[in-house]
């Protein structure tokens, strides 16, 4: 009994011995497995937590549109997103993601222009970074509430027009609770994400490439539209796409703002999944979600790729 | 100098270009938060300003009506702590492990990171309810267990923060050096890495705390009070509460980022990407 732990010790020793001895090592196999196994049963909690808490939730997400709530198999959910009621949801969240995410690309891309040769530990910039992630992560219910105050019924701007102006943004009913009223608010938190995932690449542009067009005599407007713009595409095309899926999956200001109804999908599995009714269908938002799913992974799967080509120019 | 060259070859806009463009978007941003900022001034429909709705958060009389609010922000703290001791005792050891030890799980790790990007979660609280059901049933229903789920929406966020400071410092070098003179793993771990991690760890916790309060729809969806699904509700008794609470955590999580950005390039080493 008092020899046997002695091994243990040992290897104890020889473990705080330097790793550069690997004849050694692997003179000791035993010792070696069971290192290695050390090695891997550190990953152990990772992987647990990620499967339980990731992998199985997507799973059943996308599965359960398979089943009826009594188990048997059923592709009644599946033929229900073809539903006209479900495709005007899903094409209404089409639009909407489309129109904020180019706009959202469009001014935020300006925006990363104007910032151009700004000291990155300025001032300006480090105000300008918070902000954008705090509007571009944080939004949600704030958006929707500045939105109300801002161009609500009673809304700060509403006002303002109605009084100075006699324009009345409402005269033809209130749009800001229905799928135009999410425009604004999406453009609000589309513009601080393009800032931050499009300035990496404008940064990106070498002083070099500038210089060495006005060298051989280009203009301005050469080296945006010959040098930069070829260089920047695939970064701005791939920001765009990110840009539509923020705006795709984004649900809290959509919430916030239509309490009534379910306009677009985010809104629709809500409602799936508290009244667990939709077109008198059980478990629709499984299917409402293995649609969305499918858009996303079409969406950034094309966002990783356009951004694999953009990293090449970032060395 | 060098400004004034970049500017004239175009690599630059010039400073009224610069100027034309920031003042007119940031104009336009600042207008909802000043009419957040003018409505809880508001006296009421009739019009006229008045102090009442700030100085009423202090008043003893009106506490019952923001007793849910409180609770909700008491739950949003203790969520946002779970999440972080999630990312700092489950993830942070496992990127050390694998940059150190699995070089071609990397990328199998990055990707892992990334995927709750794809998945979001409205689509995640799909199937996150079941994944509760159970969960409920061994650890209780206490708000603090939605963590775990928070843990996997901060995940490509921490992720990023910790593996731009990973790859900035030659970690395998530093570990080995620390082993070759003497040192055990635990010491190695403690003296060498992770003071070397530590903007890489602030950052990521910060990000964690701002995503997690902030965080609404699978608190909403899974019948749980944080401090956005208070606010909302608040929102319908209460608005002028409601949105002067929201300015103030709008405020707070701006304050932490700005601290994230501090930390981030005081070495010159910009930890976002």
């Amino acid at each position: 009994m008092t020899v046997a732990p002695a091994p243990v010790v040992l290897n104890g020793d020889a473990e705080a011995q330097p790793r550069r001895h690997p004849l050694t090592e692997s003179a000791l196999p035993p010792r070696r497995t069971r290192k290695r196994l050390a090695k891997y049963l550190g990953l152990t909690p990772f992987a647990i937590y990620v499967l339980v808490f990731l992998a199985i939730p997507t799973l059943l997400a996308v599965s359960t549109g398979f089943f009826t709530s009594t188990g048997a198999f059923t592709m009644a959910n599946i033929v229900g997103l073809f539903d006209p009621a479900i495709l005007t949801t899903f094409f209404s969240s089409f639009w909407v993601s489309a129109v904020t995410a180019v706009v959202g690309a469009v001014v935020g891309a300006l925006v990363c222009y104007a910032l151009l040769g700004t000291k990155a530990e300025g001032a300006l910039r480090s105000t300008i970074d918070s902000a954008s992630s705090v509007l571009a992560q944080f939004g949600g219910i704030m958006l929707a509430f500045a939105f109300i105050a801002t161009i609500g019924i009673q809304g700060m701007v509403t006002l303002f027009l109605k009084n100075t102006f006699g324009i009345d943004i409402f005269a033809n009913g209130v749009w800001l609770y229905q799928v135009p009223g999410l425009l604004l608010p999406y453009i609000y938190f589309q513009v601080p994400l393009m800032i931050i995932t499009f300035m990496p690449a404008l940064e990106g542009l070498k002083p070099q490439w500038a210089e060495a067009n006005a060298t051989l005599g280009g203009t301005r407007f050469t080296y945006w539209t010959r040098v930069a713009a070829p260089v920047l595409a695939p970064s701005f095309f791939g920001s765009l796409l990110l840009l539509f899926a923020n705006a795709f999956s984004s649900y809290a200001t959509a919430a916030a703002l239509i309490s009534q109804g379910s306009q677009i999908v985010p809104l629709q599995i809500r409602t799936a999944l508290i009244s667990e009714t939709v077109l008198g269908r059980e478990n629709m938002a499984g299917a409402l979600a293995l649609g969305m799913i499918i858009v996303m992974i079409i969406v950034m799967t094309g966002y990783s790729a356009l951004q694999s080509r953009t990293a090449r120019w970032q060395k | 100098m060098s400004r004034s060259i970049a500017t004239r070859i175009g690599a630059e806009p010039g400073k009224a270009t610069r100027s034309v463009i920031l003042i007119i978007v940031g104009l336009v941003f600042v207008v909802p938060i000043a009419a957040m900022l003018e409505f809880t001034f508001r006296a009421g429909l009739a019009g006229g300003y008045t102090f009442a709705h700030w100085t009423g958060i202090f008043d003893p009389a009106q506490a019952s009506n923001y007793s849910n609010l409180l609770v909700g922000i008491g739950n949003s703290v203790v969520l946002a702590i779970v999440t972080v001791a999630i990312v700092l005792v489950v993830l942070l050891p496992t990127m050390i492990l694998v940059h150190l030890q699995f070089p071609r799980l990397r990328r199998v790790l990055e990707i892992i990171c990334i995927v709750p990007i794809t998945v979001p979660a409205i689509v995640l609280v799909v199937g996150l309810a079941p994944v509760y059901s159970v969960v409920v049933t061994i650890l209780g229903g206490d708000t603090w267990t939605l963590a775990f789920a928070y843990g996997i929406t901060v995940l490509p966020y921490a992720y990023r923060a910790i593996q731009a400071n990973l790859g900035a410092v030659d970690m395998i070098t530093l570990s080995e050096a620390g082993r070759s003179l003497g040192a055990g793993w635990l010491r190695v771990l403690w003296h060498v890495i992770l003071p070397n991690l530590r903007r890489g760890i602030i950052a990521a916790s910060f990000i964690s705390v701002a995503v997690v309060l902030g965080e609404f729809t699978i608190a909403s969806l899974l019948n749980r009070t944080n401090m956005q699904t208070a606010l909302l509700q608040l929102a319908q008794t209460d608005g002028y509460v409601a949105v002067i609470f929201a300015l103030l955590s709008l405020i707070v999580a701006f304050l932490i980022l700005l601290l994230i950005g501090r930390l981030g390039r005081t070495r010159g080493n910009r930890s976002t990407s």
